[in-house]
């Protein structure tokens, strides 16, 4: 619910944000059997991924524009992290065909992989060695790293260096995971959860810093289960529910949230009074005609991400 | 736009190499468990069992004399087969290994890194059961030509004993059930194969069986650098038989190499 104390601006937002892409759906979503895209980042036709008798991934279909943050959102079980192991070439697919940076993943060598950063779900051990030795380490794989020590300063965890990565918090090794990531220089960034066990202040910072990646370029292609962090940083939202897509929507746009029925409610006679209207500012406008001056108890409300959200992995449960 | 992938540069090979080198030996001795249970085991067996066993071999040699071989057979499958089973299976439990696949390192310089950490850790065992030996039981070094056949022995059954344990930490269905796994296998093989007691009291039909795996051939190669030629009438064949060890060994270095090709996974079984 959005209450009256709420910026206006997001009440009155109620223009669709759709891509402008002309060869896809409003959502900027391919369509089954539409042609690889080679000048997207990712581009995925009917991929199906199967465990045994079970179907993880059923038949997606996905563009991922270069310069791009796009977040992968479902509930566990979904398919993100399966979708997001193929794309990174960790797993074979069924079916489908796949091109990330142009290269199918099955195929990829080491010049692709050097394209690559990997921030998996879960990180790597317990290592003997220092946080500044394993991003050495692992800048010693690049031909052009980043210099260690920036990115470390990136991440914050400059005053860590010298520590052992066991001796690390849960977000001091979640960002020691993104750093090893980046090291490399990566042109496309995948990140599987990045932020599951931190506070919120430290998934403020984190977001920071992934905001300030993109400002280098860098593509990015996350799954969360947090809605606010979707919101908060992606481009595009795709809703994963099933092993298929749900939806492929800016965020603000996601389940026609830009678009569906505003709900108005006030007090009126003592009574509480609600509304649904296509056009709640001119509702408003009348509205305040019939009442001296403030409307008591006025919301305007459209679903939040969370309600369309619940809705659509409900609808395809 | 164009839609050619481009061409990324790579780093020189021998740098990643170097890096990986770097990584595997302060991994192995930072770690205090690794350190004691590999180099350091060895050397309390040889303290232990040279102060409870002492026996005349004839010919002069007495039991740490004879030993010295055993426990250089077991300081070897230590830094070699238990070694590599134990941490590349911990290390594809804890996606190590997965991490390190979606990286452009080479798989090469991963175990190029390995053999590193195995050459470092199985000199550093030997020199120091050496020094043990030569201080506290005043054992005959090798002389001459015996050098040249301990460092061909080592180097051999280090090598097989290395990618068995590659082949071995595959077998473990994690990081923890390899510890479970090699352990057992290791000390059997140790056992039958003259290790601990010399190899004409094992009984015959066990003998056979050890000849089938490398660490009888290790100790038996071993045997011949320590012990005097006199000794040789009571192996199986009468002789040290080196060429046999050369030839049986470098037969497990070509199996294990294929069975590692065969069998290597960068993650846990059941997770692709």
């Amino acid at each position: 619910m959005i209450g009256a104390g709420e910026p206006a601006g997001r009440v009155g937002d109620s223009a669709p944000v759709t891509s402008t892409r002309p060869t896809a759906l409003a959502d900027g979503r391919p369509r089954p059997g539409d042609p690889l895209d080679p000048d997207a980042a990712v581009s995925v036709r009917g991929m199906v991924k199967r465990y045994g008798d079970r179907v993880a991934v059923d038949g997606l279909d996905l563009d991922i524009r270069r310069g791009e943050i796009f977040a992968l959102l479902g509930p566990n079980g979904a398919g993100k992290t399966t979708t997001v192991e193929v794309l990174e070439g960790h797993r074979t697919r069924d079916a489908g065909e796949v091109r990330v940076l142009g290269v199918d993943p099955a195929r990829g060598g080491r010049r692709w992989k050097a394209q690559l950063g990997i921030v998996l779900q879960s990180g790597g051990g317990d290592s003997q060695l220092s946080v500044r030795e394993l991003l050495q380490a692992r800048a010693a794989c690049y031909a052009g790293p980043l210099d260690p020590d920036e990115v470390l300063e990136l991440v914050g965890l400059t005053e860590r260096a010298g520590a052992r990565g066991r001796t690390l918090s849960g977000g001091q090794r979640r960002r020691l995971d993104v750093a090893l990531g980046i090291v490399g220089r990566p042109r496309l960034l995948f990140l599987d959860e990045p932020t599951t066990g931190f506070d919120p202040e430290a998934r403020r910072q984190f977001w920071a810093l992934l905001r300030s990646l993109r400002d280098l370029g860098t593509t990015m292609l996350l799954t969360t289960h947090y809605l606010d962090e979707a919101e908060a940083l992606a481009d595009r939202v795709g809703v994963l529910a099933r092993g298929r897509l749900a939806e492929v929507a800016v965020p603000t746009a996601l389940g026609g949230r830009g678009t569906a029925p505003a709900v108005v409610s006030w007090t009126e006679d003592g009574v509480r009074r609600t509304a649904e209207t296509a056009t709640p500012t001119a509702f408003v406008q009348q509205l305040a005609a019939r009442f001296p001056g403030e409307v008591p108890g006025l919301t305007v409300a459209r679903p939040t991400l969370e309600d369309v959200y619940l809705k659509m992995i409900g609808e395809h449960a | 736009m164009t839609t050619a992938p481009e061409r990324t540069a790579l780093p020189p090979l021998g740098r990643v190499y170097l890096s990986r080198a770097g990584v595997e030996l302060k991994e192995f001795f930072r770690q205090r468990e690794s350190v004691v249970f590999t180099l350091v085991f060895p050397v309390i067996l040889l303290l232990g069992l040279g102060a409870v066993l002492d026996y005349d071999l004839g010919a002069g040699v007495d039991f740490p004399q004879y030993f010295m071989a055993g426990v250089i057979t077991a300081g070897i499958v230590g830094a070699s087969l238990q070694n590599m089973a134990i941490h590349i299976a911990a290390e594809r439990s804890d996606g190590t290994l997965k991490s390190l696949r979606g990286t452009p390192m080479p798989a090469s310089a991963y175990f190029a890194g390995k053999v590193v950490q195995v050459l470092a850790v199985a000199v550093a065992t030997i020199a120091l059961l050496l020094l043990v030996g030569v201080l506290v039981y005043g054992i005959d070094l090798p002389s001459g030509t015996d050098w040249l056949t301990f460092a061909w022995v080592s180097v051999l059954g280090a090598a097989a004993c290395t990618l068995l344990g590659i082949v071995v930490s595959t077998l473990a269905r994690n990081g923890r059930s390899a510890s479970a796994t090699v352990t057992p296998i290791a000390l059997v093989l140790e056992f039958v194969s003259g290790v601990f007691m010399p190899f004409d009291q094992v009984p015959g039909w066990l003998q056979d069986v050890a000849a089938v795996f490398p660490v009888k051939w290790l100790a038996q190669g071993l045997r011949s650098v320590f012990l005097p030629d006199a000794l040789a009438a009571r192996e199986p064949a009468g002789s040290w038989e080196l060429g046999t060890v050369a030839v049986v060994l470098g037969l497990w270095c070509v199996a294990g190499l294929v069975l590692c090709v065969l069998t290597f996974r960068w993650q846990d079984r059941g997770t692709r």
